[in-house]
């Protein structure tokens, strides 16, 4: 259902994403983990047509975003890492705008709407301006929008975020409802090791742009000879904190060179 | 067509939803408009040009559709700052769609405002010399309205923050409003001041208001809804163009 081939994505000289391949079965539950900055988002933003890769084959049901843009949008549907709400606009308003864009139609479209606002416990609230909301409520929304249509594939970048443990058991619940009886393959991203352990069929590891191991998390651990998933990654990406911004640090450190004159 | 009305749609709710803006908005206009009018009225008055309220009137609301539509065509920038933008742009919709509702949208708020200062200019004793032509006008702001709107899309499409803003505001926005003729006659400049006044869109804008609202013309009337519609037509391509490049 997905797959990439050879994917890099540079910025300045800054590798993000760096020869990444791998594939993803259709109806399969994917977790692609890693410590922040690892090129997660930006190989998501490759694959739903926001970011144009610097070389690399995507497929994406059997189609290049990057020719068939159109195509391959109807595919699938996505919850961002970062908020993507109108804020000026009421919940049910930001669900209307999606549910007409993705060509829902119309009774379904308010159907689902509602019962996807009362599941995410945002029904009461729903005419209520979203920059009125909580940092929880409006993760809430956004993941409530993500399921108003039901795409082939779903991205769900770090979509626990912020969440409280309810809302995000609510979350993983409904994702695998629609994994199992719509068959919807699932791309995901999550720092945390037991939700990918739980609802993942297999599991890809990215550190510094490039893909340090594929398996399910059996396999992994087997192979790490780990408990859990959490040693695991451990073991593969080492305990070093990583800066969210390598890339501006980097750039920082070669403006500092270029100051001192390559004294350094 | 559900996708452009919905995002026309969203615009306007934005629009009218803050009254704040709305207010504000009016605001600059309506000082124009007082100061100027009056002010410069009796200077106006002794060179022998007629009263200067009837003629800045026009200019002010050609003003006003300037800055309302290239200040929505920017509205991008705060989309992609506030993360809606990206929402639009991975839906299976085409980014042309997206692109000409946020326009229409933009130009239907710029229009309103427009209108609204006409009826202040009214109060204020504004008198159109045939009534019969005054609806003649919202052709011509229509006509601003989507010049300026796609401009808007096609520079808020090429910036990546909000820092280019002041910069377009004050160097490219503050110069199509002063060097249109909103506010001076066009006939008898320098020969510099009349080509730049004749390479500035707003110039046939305003122009084309008082030929119908005044029966004052430079260009005349037919010239100015050519040069609009041509101007107006190449810059949606460019905005466009530019929308279907943006990258996040
Ligand atoms: N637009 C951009 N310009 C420059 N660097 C970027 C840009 N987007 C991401 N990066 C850098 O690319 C790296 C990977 O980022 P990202 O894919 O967001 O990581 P993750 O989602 O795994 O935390 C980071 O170092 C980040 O700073
Ligand atoms: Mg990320």
């Amino acid at each position: 259902m997905i797959r990439v081939q050879n994917l890099v994505k540079s910025f300045g000289n800054f590798t993000a994403v760096n020869d990444v391949s791998f594939d993803v079965a259709a109806g399969e539950i994917f977790a692609f983990l890693g410590p922040n900055g690892a090129g997660k988002t930006t190989t998501i933003k490759m694959l739903t047509t926001l970011l144009r890769p610097n070389s690399g084959a995507i497929e994406l049901d059997g189609l290049n975003p990057e020719t068939h843009q159109n195509e391959a949008r109807k595919r699938f549907g996505i919850v961002f890492q970062d908020p993507s709400l109108d804020g000026e606009l009421s919940a049910w308003e930001n669900m209307e705008i999606h549910g007409v864009l993705y060509h829902v139609p119309g009774k379904i479209r308010h159907k689902r709407a509602e019962e996807l606002l009362k599941i995410f416990e945002l029904w009461e609230r729903r005419n209520d301006q979203v920059k009125k909301f909580s940092g929880g409520m409006k993760r809430r929304l956004e993941i409530a929008r993500g399921f108003l249509h039901t795409p082939r594939i779903l991205f769900l970048d770090e979509p626990t975020l912020g969440l409280d443990p309810q809302s995000r058991n609510q979350l993983w619940s409904h994702v695998k409802k629609v994994n199992e009886s719509e068959r919807v393959t699932v791309f995901l991203t999550t720092h945390y090791m037991d939700e990918a352990d739980r609802v993942a069929h297999r599991v890809g590891i990215i550190d510094h742009g490039k893909l340090v191991t594929v398996g399910t998390p059996k396999a992994i651990k087997e192979q790490t000879g780990t408990e859990s998933l959490e040693e695991a990654f451990l073991a593969l990406t080492g305990s070093t904190i990583r800066d969210e911004s390598a890339g501006s640090a980097d750039q920082m450190r070669q403006f500092a060179r270029m100051w001192s004159g390559g004294r350094r | 067509m559900s996708a452009i009305y919905i995002l026309w749609l969203r615009e306007l709710k934005r629009y009218t939803r803050s009254r704040v803006q709305l207010v504000a908005s009016l605001g600059q206009p309506m000082l124009y408009l007082l100061v100027l009018g009056f002010g410069l009225g009796p200077v106006f008055k002794r060179a022998g040009n007629g009263s200067y309220l009837q003629f800045v009137a026009p200019g002010v609301i050609g003003m006003t559709i300037l800055f309302s539509s290239v200040f929505s065509g920017l509205g991008l920038l705060w989309d992609r700052q506030f993360g809606f933008l990206k929402e639009t742009l991975v839906a299976p919709v085409s980014r042309l769609q997206i692109m000409i509702g946020r326009t229409l949208g933009g130009a239907t708020v710029a229009i309103l405002q427009g209108l609204l200062v006409a009826v202040i200019c009214f109060l204020a004793g504004f008198r159109p010399v045939n009534l019969a032509l005054a609806p003649l006008a919202i052709v011509f702001m229509v006509l601003i309205a989507i010049v300026f709107a796609a401009l808007g899309v096609a520079i808020g499409s090429s910036l990546q923050d909000m820092q280019g803003f002041q910069l377009i505001m004050n160097f490219l926005v503050l110069p199509i409003y002063f060097l249109s003729g909103a506010l001076f006659p066009l006939d008898g400049l320098g020969k510099i001041l009349s080509l730049v006044t004749s390479l500035d869109p707003l110039s046939y804008g305003v122009d084309g208001m008082r030929a119908v609202l005044l029966n004052l013309t430079h260009f005349g009337a037919a010239i100015d809804v050519i040069v609009l519609a041509i101007v107006g037509s190449i810059l949606l391509v460019i905005g466009a163009w530019r929308f279907s490049k943006i990258e996040i």
